[in-house]
């Protein structure tokens, strides 16, 4: 029989099919008393500052699932292109895949305009598709980077609202990072001050948010220079076992000692061919 | 509790708490704004300037949700500049004022936000227009956001007709002044930005250079 409907070659982006079946899904969950697995959210400081001669990118590396860490040195800062890079938090899966979609469309415009792209361009990219998707997408970035009109540095939420800044945090320990950078950040800072900056301002975030944890990594941007730092350094460095404390081989005395044989009569044998194909 | 409902910091909408106003006076308009920009109970940012331009002689002062004004500004200032090409001049203040206004009645089940246009152009002189969910208005001068609730009764209460320009610049200082000092949600700096025929003129003033009033 005749069909009205062509075969549509599928369209990429996001699919919310199965927001309806979620829903109802979580009502009869809640009926019976239990809830659904959530999304693996990385509760995170990230951060970034302009300093003299470009910007400086930095993160912690916890991913947590609910109370759970679930990857304790995860990588947060996102590769946009050589010029730009872009720390992520929230939903891990969200930040990563926004980061990658926006890092592929901003090669293709590059290589269609022969010119090193702009972070104006990424960030109006970001903010136009966070704010299509109505905070569905839950990736909340820091965006920097150096193009021919200098050092950038943007702040990007879920909902596509964008803030141009000297200095910016984000994720569950920005208030703690926030509060170095509101002591301590000047303007046209030297890079040793600005790493030292974005350093303590991450360990803040590490020492006093729950969500945050593990290591620090950096990322400098400067004109026709990167240097990703991963990791910068180990916060929380594991100890060293100061003494020995491994029992001695016969600390436990044997008080008895019996052998029980079993003694088995051998009723069939066979020989099974095995598939391995 | 934290594992059950996500963190506040990505579920809560940024929203520009605000006090905005803009004020015609003979030959150009006067706009004003705060500068704090929140999510939930705390600041995300304390230094945006909330007055964006649409094109060189007109701006507009955004309120409500910061995704939602931000985007309407970013079209509309296209838009415009689209148009300011095809009739090859300046676009006149009321054409970009409909741009707003019909984003926001095409989307006002969508939208949450609400924009105050303001410039001068040739045929009309300063301007100011009041767009909310849809209904464009005309009006020699308008106030918005959060904190606007709190100075209606000073706004009436002092504004004169013929104004001269540094007067309404004193107006929405002192506006805006005292907004930020009743209302939670907006605070900072204030953002002026004078226009007239020769352009735009923006100005920052400082927290500490604001005027007092009795209670300080």
């Amino acid at each position: 029989m005749a069909t009205l409907i062509v075969n549509q070659p599928p369209v990429g982006g996001f699919s919310f099919d199965h927001c309806k079946r979620n829903a109802y899904l979580l009502g009869e969950a809640n009926k019976v008393g239990s809830s659904l697995p959530t999304a693996r959210k990385t509760g995170t400081t990230i951060c970034g500052i302009v300093f003299k001669d470009g910007v400086i990118l930095g993160a912690d590396t916890r991913a947590t699932e609910g109370m759970v860490v679930a990857d304790k040195n995860c990588s947060k800062i996102h590769h946009i292109s050589t010029n730009i890079y872009c720390c992520g938090a929230g939903t891990a899966a969200d930040t990563e895949m926004t980061t990658q979609i926006i890092s592929s469309n901003l090669e293709l415009h590059a290589l269609s305009t022969g010119r090193v792209p702009r972070v104006a361009t990424a960030n109006r990219m970001l903010k136009q598709m966070l704010f299509r998707y109505q905070g569905h997408i839950g990736a909340a970035l820091v965006l920097g980077g150096v193009d021919c009109n200098g050092p950038h540095l943007y702040s990007i939420y879920p909902h596509g609202s964008t803030d141009k800044l000297p200095y910016v945090t984000m994720g569950s320990g920005s208030l703690a990072a926030m509060a170095v950078f509101e002591d301590r950040y000047k303007p046209d800072m030297e890079e040793e001050d600005a790493k030292r900056l974005v350093r303590d301002a991450i360990a803040a975030g590490i020492f006093n948010d729950l969500g945050s944890g593990s290591n620090i990594d950096l990322c400098v941007i400067t004109k026709g220079n990167l240097d990703y730092i991963r990791p910068h350094e180990e916060a929380n460095k594991k100890g060293v076992r100061t003494g020995d404390y491994k029992y001695k081989r016969g600390t436990t005395g044997v008080l008895s000692k019996v052998v029980t044989p079993l003694n088995l009569e051998v009723v069939e044998e066979s020989v099974l061919t095995m598939d391995t194909s | 509790m934290e594992a059950e409902t996500g963190p506040e910091w990505l579920s809560e909408e940024v929203k520009t708490g605000t006090t905005i106003i803009a004020i015609e006076f003979k030959g150009g308009v006067v706009l004003g704004s705060d500068s704090r920009v929140s999510a939930g109970e705390s600041v995300v940012n304390r230094v945006m300037n909330k007055l964006s331009p649409l094109h060189d002689k007109i701006y507009c002062a955004l309120s409500g949700s910061a995704a939602d004004a931000q985007t309407i500004a970013e079209m509309v200032n296209y838009q415009l500049d689209v148009h300011s090409i095809e009739i090859d001049k300046d676009p006149k203040v009321c054409s970009a004022a409909t741009l707003v206004r019909n984003i926001s009645y095409k989307y006002k089940e969508e939208l949450s936000a609400h924009l105050i246009v303001a410039g001068w152009d040739r045929r009309d002189g300063g301007q100011v227009f009041a767009t909310l969910n849809g209904l464009l208005t005309r009006q020699p001068f308008a106030i918005g956001g959060s904190g606007s609730s709190y100075v209606y009764g000073f706004v009436d209460a002092e504004y004169r007709k013929d104004m001269a320009k540094e007067e309404c610049q004193q107006f929405v200082i002192n506006t805006l002044a005292l907004a930020m000092n009743r209302d939670g949600s907006s605070g900072g700096v204030a953002y002026i930005v004078s226009i007239d025929e020769h352009g735009a003129e923006e100005k920052v003033v400082l927290g500490n250079d604001l005027p007092t009033f009795f209670d300080q």
